[in-house]
């Protein structure tokens, strides 16, 4: 408890000792890089439906803000976005290490592409990663090269490749996922979608089910997006997008364009909130059709704490047929999404937790 | 190819009507000629005036000549060019800040539902020397926007107007004059109203001190960091549509039988509306409007590839034995997103490659989505027709 008057709480505070190891469950997310290399950005975008230009609004992070994010009914993050600046980062190092690097499942760490001094970051990474391995050896660490945008576009493959050799051959025993993030387009939806989509615990399931549902109704492409960042969890493909080469099914050539959909709907919805007068984090809308003579696609809220997209090929009654079958599948997910959900009560579901 | 199809959006200077500048002293007139001239234009006016008094025409003049133009005119560095590169070109409006001063004037002609060219003219040119071809520039005139800098000092820049429209009112009495009270983000309402106040008063004391009166000035507060610009520009594109009365008439009964809660329909290039139904036009649902066409623009650029030839066949094959075409209900986009609050859809329907009609229906009536889809149809259908008389005219 010493330990954790020295942490600015904000989101979900600690609350009675009581709680205590029931939290301790949970994974820890822990966020971390060097100060202003733009963690809490990333944090405010994707959790919080910040636009990347809100962000210049934030400040230095004091500590660590701790913050629960709800996903998927029985993931839910215990986000720990680290402030960076070197004092604390010698504070996580020494006084606190067991407390913050113990029982942690995922770390991400950020370096900034512009940064001046990088051997320095190194440095710091390289104290972090022992730190990790010593308190929680088989966390996943990921690695965004953040930024990109800064640099320009025909260096950008090079350095960023050079980087992330160098940063890999200090990473000890972990085997980190690098990517290549800015706020200022779908680069960082892809990194976090794909870090989300290796914590969902029942995704092997989840993405069987959408497989199939996705071949009973002939859809091109089934997408299932988290319900208040629209990260997109899982997607699946059809494979029956026949060309002359059986073995060889087309593709949509826009390969990002899951990204792509979820930074333009979560656009949107900013429109929406100023328009209705609603929160950023409420609930948007329910249904999104769009009919078109070369695809058809829609979007509808699934169940609790997802939406579903389909692509379908054009077609009145493929399209209406499409429809109604997500709604019978809805409550096969439902109970996927949130297995020992019968009350929609929070208390139910760390329940469910901790048996698990 | 229609534009919500493709995702295709201009973005490069459409430069192909940059023919050699008319400006600077290329013509050397003698005295005699220019009093030639001067006879020839009084003439002129003489039979305009006749033609006026004769024929009031319901559309008047301009759009039927074939391309309407808007001058840009005002101050230098009022933001004529930032104004015409965020509207036509969709240029994000913080990168406007890099524009260069505009040397000679700028044309671009817009392909759209209407053609219309825009003009940009240097804000250091002098229509009034009498070298310069004052006909050649007006001569097929739609509106003249002159821009004022809010934020600057505008006394110079009502001079200005004045003098133009004073030297203008006697051969172009029905060019509208707008007044783009610009760069109005930033200040607070009230004082933008002070200012537009002082603006007006401004100016129409100047106009009836020389016996100017009722002359057809609008006066319109813009930014380009909201929707304000494209509103006003909406507004003075209204003016030169041939049957606007006729399209606001249909989108009138639209949104009666389908208790629509506004209607727009938009140029979806430019995100311009072309005409609205007669409640009052408020800010946010223009927004929202102009918003969804850009999602819908944006999704059809990711989904909309190319399919494979046999991935069509398989798709019009058993069990269905049809055509793709006849598959589908529409050959347009259509499109429809439920918002949470209020239950209130906003739905969008493709009329033409150019234009899109949107709407915000009343509260839950996506059930009836059927039927509002039907009466949908049939406004399409006429607008399109309406569109199509017009096209025979030219």
């Amino acid at each position: 408890m010493d330990n954790l008057n020295n942490l600015s709480i904000q989101d979900e505070p600690v609350a009675s000792p009581a709680s205590e190891p029931r939290k301790q469950k949970k994974k820890k997310v822990l966020l971390m890089g060097k100060s202003g290399s733009g963690k809490s950005s990333m944090r405010s975008i994707i959790f919080s439906n910040y636009v990347a230009k809100d962000t210049r609004r934030l400040g230095a992070t004091i500590d660590v803000d701790l913050s629960h994010v709800k996903f998927l009914g029985n993931l839910t993050l215990n986000l720990w976005d680290c402030g960076g600046q070197d004092a604390f980062m010698e504070n996580y190092l020494n006084q606190q290490r067991q407390h913050v690097f113990s029982n942690v499942g995922v770390l991400i760490y950020v370096f900034d592409i512009e940064s001046r001094d990088f051997d320095r970051d190194l440095l710091t990474y390289r104290s972090i990663v022992q730190a990790l391995a010593q308190f929680s050896p088989t966390a996943s660490v990921y690695l965004l090269i953040h930024k990109m945008d800064l640099i320009p576009p025909v260096q950008r493959e090079d350095l960023y490749n050079h980087r992330v050799s160098i940063v890999r051959s200090k990473s000890a025993t972990f085997d980190p996922t690098p990517f290549a993030t800015s706020i200022w387009d779908q680069s960082l939806y892809k990194a976090w979608a794909e870090i989300i989509h290796d914590l969902v615990p029942n995704l092997d399931q989840i993405e069987k089910h959408l497989g199939s549902l996705g071949k009973m109704i002939m859809a091109e492409e089934v997408l299932l997006f988290e319900r208040s960042s629209f990260l997109v969890v899982s997607s699946w493909c059809s494979k029956e997008i026949f060309t002359g080469d059986k073995d060889n099914p087309a593709q949509n050539p826009t390969y990002d364009r899951n990204e792509r959909l979820s930074n333009i709907i979560k656009n949107f919805k900013q429109s929406t909130s100023r328009y209705t007068g609603t929160p950023k984090s409420a609930e948007q809308f329910s249904v999104f059709e769009l009919k078109m003579p070369n695809f058809c696609m829609f979007i509808v809220k699934f169940t609790t704490n997802t939406y579903l997209g389909v692509v379908l090929p054009p077609g009145e009654e493929r399209f209406n047929a499409a429809m109604e079958n997500c709604y019978i599948a809805r409550k096969e997910f439902e109970d996927l999404d949130s297995p020992a959900k019968k009350s929609a009560d929070r208390g139910a579901t760390s329940e469910s937790l901790e048996t698990a | 190819m229609p534009v919500l199809h493709t995702g295709r959006r201009r973005t490069k200077l459409d430069r192909s009507y940059n023919g050699p500048p008319r400006q600077g002293p290329v013509r050397h007139i003698s005295p005699a000629q220019l009093n030639l001239e001067r006879v020839y234009e009084q003439n002129r006016i003489n039979i305009q005036k006749k033609d006026a008094t004769k024929a009031p025409e319901p559309a008047p003049g301009p759009a039927a000549k074939g391309k309407p133009r808007l001058l840009l005119m005002g101050q230098r560095r009022s933001g004529k060019s930032s104004i015409s590169s965020v509207v036509f070109h969709k240029m994000p409006p913080n990168e406007t800040l890099f524009l260069e001063s505009t040397a000679r004037i700028q044309k671009d002609s817009m392909h759209s539902f209407m053609d219309f060219q825009v003009w940009d003219l240097p804000g250091q040119l002098d229509f009034m020397d009498p070298s310069f071809d004052l006909d050649a520039i007006f001569c097929e005139i739609g509106a003249l926007i002159w821009v004022i800098d809010a934020q600057d000092d505008y006394i110079e820049a009502i001079n200005r107007l004045n003098s133009t429209i004073l030297n203008l009112q006697p051969s172009y009495q029905n060019v509208n004059i707008e007044v783009f009270i610009h760069k109005v983000d930033g200040l607070s309402d009230d004082y933008k109203l002070d200012i537009q106040r002082d603006i007006m008063q401004r100016i129409q004391d100047e106009l009836s001190d020389h016996g100017v009166e009722n002359a057809p000035i609008t006066f319109h507060l813009t930014s380009i960091y909201n929707h304000s610009i494209f509103e006003a520009f909406s507004k003075v594109i209204q003016k030169l549509i041939p049957h606007l009365a006729t399209l606001e008439a249909l989108l009138n009964d639209l949104c009666r039988s389908c208790r629509f809660e506004k209607a727009y329909l938009f140029d979806v290039l430019s995100k311009i509306y072309i005409a609205t139904d007669s409640s009052p036009v408020d800010m946010p649902s223009y927004e929202i409007c102009s918003d969804y066409i850009d999602v819908i623009v944006d999704v059809s650029e990711i989904y909309g590839w190319e399919r494979p030839k046999e991935y069509i066949e398989f798709l019009e094959g058993p069990p269905w034995n049809k055509k793709l075409d006849d598959q589908v209900a529409c050959k347009n986009a259509e499109s429809v997103i439920v918002l949470t609050d209020m239950k209130r859809p906003i739905m969008l329907r493709e009329v033409n490659q150019y234009l899109a009609l949107v709407a915000i229906m009343c509260e839950g009536s996506h059930e009836k989505m059927p039927s509002v889809t039907m009466n949908v149809e049939a406004t399409v259908t006429g607008l399109s027709e309406v569109f199509e008389i017009t096209k025979h005219r030219k």
